[in-house]
């Protein structure tokens, strides 16, 4: 189940990129919510990157990365190997 | 007035940057990464502040004067996505891993990753080149929009001056930490400053009904992308925000986190960012054309400061100008700060000393090389012409070019070390032949078509990757699983 909503959320991002590029409202001239709709779309745009980073970081965050904060790294200052 | 103003702006973010220093310890990782120890807050800041140009202010406002609002979909609304999109599958593995082995730069993770010290020193150069314009932008950017808001009092030169002083102040002294406070200081700075004029000069011009409407009238072809922007070169500029993922300065960024949930508000909170930053630089540029109808290109960049100087008191424009410093030094400080890390821990830690090299003795050759990095940059400055601002998109081609071999090395247990070696020389061949063909004009896209030169040098770095990858002995499974023991997903 919480595979699945990962990847759907992946999808999701896809979906996203592809919209970015409007090619509908390439030449509409209406104003919506004070501002040229080509510009209203984009902002809004950007909230919804925003809602589905949160959906990422609510659902498909890759908690199996956290480091332990007892383990230490290999070296203080940046050991190599 | 707007010179008192700026000057105890500069006060100030010296300020905080010499606080940070009171919880200094004197260690190594101190210096270069504050012992991983940075909050969400300070983390979010950090990366936008750094990434986040006085470009994006002043050539976005630009843009918009005299192509309109399509400027918005180009640049800020493709990062939007970008940017966090790549934070959360390469940002936080990549703090994962220098976590638990402790680098400090992008060249050990590569280098060990790899096994190969040759790899290293070409990752190395090529950073390095492609960084270095960059530095010099920001130079000369401040110097030129001081400049600007004195009316030609202060001489560029004083301007990049006085900026390269602060940032050698505050980077060599405060290290890590002194960085990523006076970003966080100056982040939030330009975010408010920039909100409050233009509020002010949009409240002068009789409300934001009344000029879209009067712009409807005058200018409807900015209201629209119209044939300012092709779809294709919109499409294809989504690549250029990949940079992130290969940029010397976010990855020092990223790893100085000290739980990986603090990546979590940085996320979320990005987009939002952008669009604050950058819907009021767009439209001011748009409403530029109001007032100031007809200027040339270089004129038009400058049209930030030229509305400001007209609508409001001599004090906004000075807190414009801290603005304009705040954005040109957050990103300044972790450029060169990185670079200092990079020539400190890849060249004579790994070559001088064998990786053996007490933490006094690294802090302070750090130190020697970001001061000596801003002293060679402002005097490159000096002697470079206004042409080098074109060399801002070529930069940011080169690192999202690159980007095929982050995500192979944190995604790709096939890939190997002669399919990194193909990817990176095809990036350098391309580059330098697209550079020739495209530096000078501005708008230049691959044979006039509208494809970014970025969108046939990515793909091609990453078809030389696979290829070769394919072609060569895949690497021994007890060295994977150093870098890929716990990551499922």
């Amino acid at each position: 189940m919480n595979k699945r909503i990962r990847w759907i959320l992946y999808a999701a991002i896809v979906v996203l990129y592809v919209l970015h590029n409007d090619f509908w409202f390439w030449y509409d001239p209406r104003v919506v919510l004070g501002l040229p709709i080509g510009l209203t779309y984009h902002v809004g745009y950007n909230l919804a990157a925003a809602v589905l980073m949160f959906l990422l970081v609510r659902f498909a965050w890759p908690s199996h990365l956290e480091v332990d904060e007892k383990t230490s790294p290999d070296s203080a200052a940046g050991g190599e190997r | 007035m707007t010179l008192t103003v700026v000057g105890i702006y500069m006060l100030l973010v010296l300020m905080v940057g010499g606080l940070s220093h009171r919880l200094f310890r004197g260690t190594g990782e101190d210096y270069f990464l504050a012992t991983r120890t940075i909050g969400p807050f300070v983390l979010l800041m950090s990366l936008f502040g750094t990434n986040m140009t006085a470009f994006a202010m002043l050539g976005g406002a630009g843009e918009a004067y005299r192509s309109g609002i399509g400027v918005f979909t180009l640049m800020p609304s493709a990062a939007a996505l970008v940017i966090p999109t790549t934070f959360f599958f390469v940002g936080t593995r990549l703090w994962a891993l220098g976590k638990r082995h402790g680098y400090i730069t992008q060249v050990q993770y590569f280098r060990d990753r790899y096994e190969s010290d040759g790899l290293g020193l070409l990752l190395f150069i090529v950073l390095v080149a492609l960084l270095v314009p960059y530095l010099l932008i920001g130079i000369m950017g401040g110097g030129l929009t001081l400049s600007w808001i004195t009316d030609g009092q202060v001489p560029e030169w004083v301007g990049g001056l006085v900026i390269c002083v602060v940032v050698m102040t505050y980077v060599t002294y405060g290290g890590l930490r002194g960085t990523a406070w006076a970003n966080t200081f100056q982040t939030l700075v330009f975010m408010t400053l920039g909100a409050a004029t233009f509020i002010y000069v949009i409240h002068a011009m009789g409300g934001l009904g009344n000029v879209i409407s009067q712009l409807q009238e005058q200018h409807a072809d900015l209201l629209i992308r119209g044939d300012h922007f092709s779809p294709i070169r919109i499409l294809t500029y989504t690549l250029i925000p990949l940079s992130a993922g290969m940029f010397p300065h976010m990855f020092m960024h990223w790893l100085t986190a000290s739980k990986l949930s603090n990546f979590r508000v940085t996320l979320v909170a990005y987009p939002i960012c952008i669009a604050l930053v950058w819907v009021p630089s767009v439209l001011m540029g748009l409403v530029g054309n109001l007032t100031f109808p007809g200027l040339s290109v270089p004129a038009s960049n400058s049209i930030l400061v030229r509305l400001i100087s007209h609508y409001s008191p001599e004090l906004l424009a000075g807190l414009l100008g801290a603005g304009v410093f705040a954005a040109v030094m957050s990103s300044l400080d972790s450029q060169v700060l990185s670079l200092g890390t990079m020539f400190t821990q890849d060249i004579v830690r790994h070559y001088g000393y064998d990786n053996r090299m007490s933490e006094m003795r690294q802090i302070l050759v750090a130190r020697v090389f970001v001061a000596g990095i801003l002293v060679v940059a402002y005097l490159m400055s000096l002697v470079s012409s206004n042409t080098i601002f074109a060399l801002g998109t070529w930069c940011f081609t080169g690192f999202s070019a690159l980007f095929p071999i982050v995500l192979a090395g944190l995604f790709w247990k096939r890939s190997t070390k002669a399919g990194i070696y193909a990817s990176v020389l095809t990036v350098v061949v391309l580059w330098v032949y697209f550079f020739m063909q495209g530096f000078g004009n501005a708008d230049y896209t691959v044979g006039g078509t509208g494809i970014m030169a970025v969108a046939v040098i990515t793909p091609a770095s990453a078809l030389a990757l696979i290829l070769i990858s394919l072609m060569t002995k895949p690497p021994g499974e007890a060295h994977l699983a150093r870098f890929f023991a716990d990551s499922g997903a």
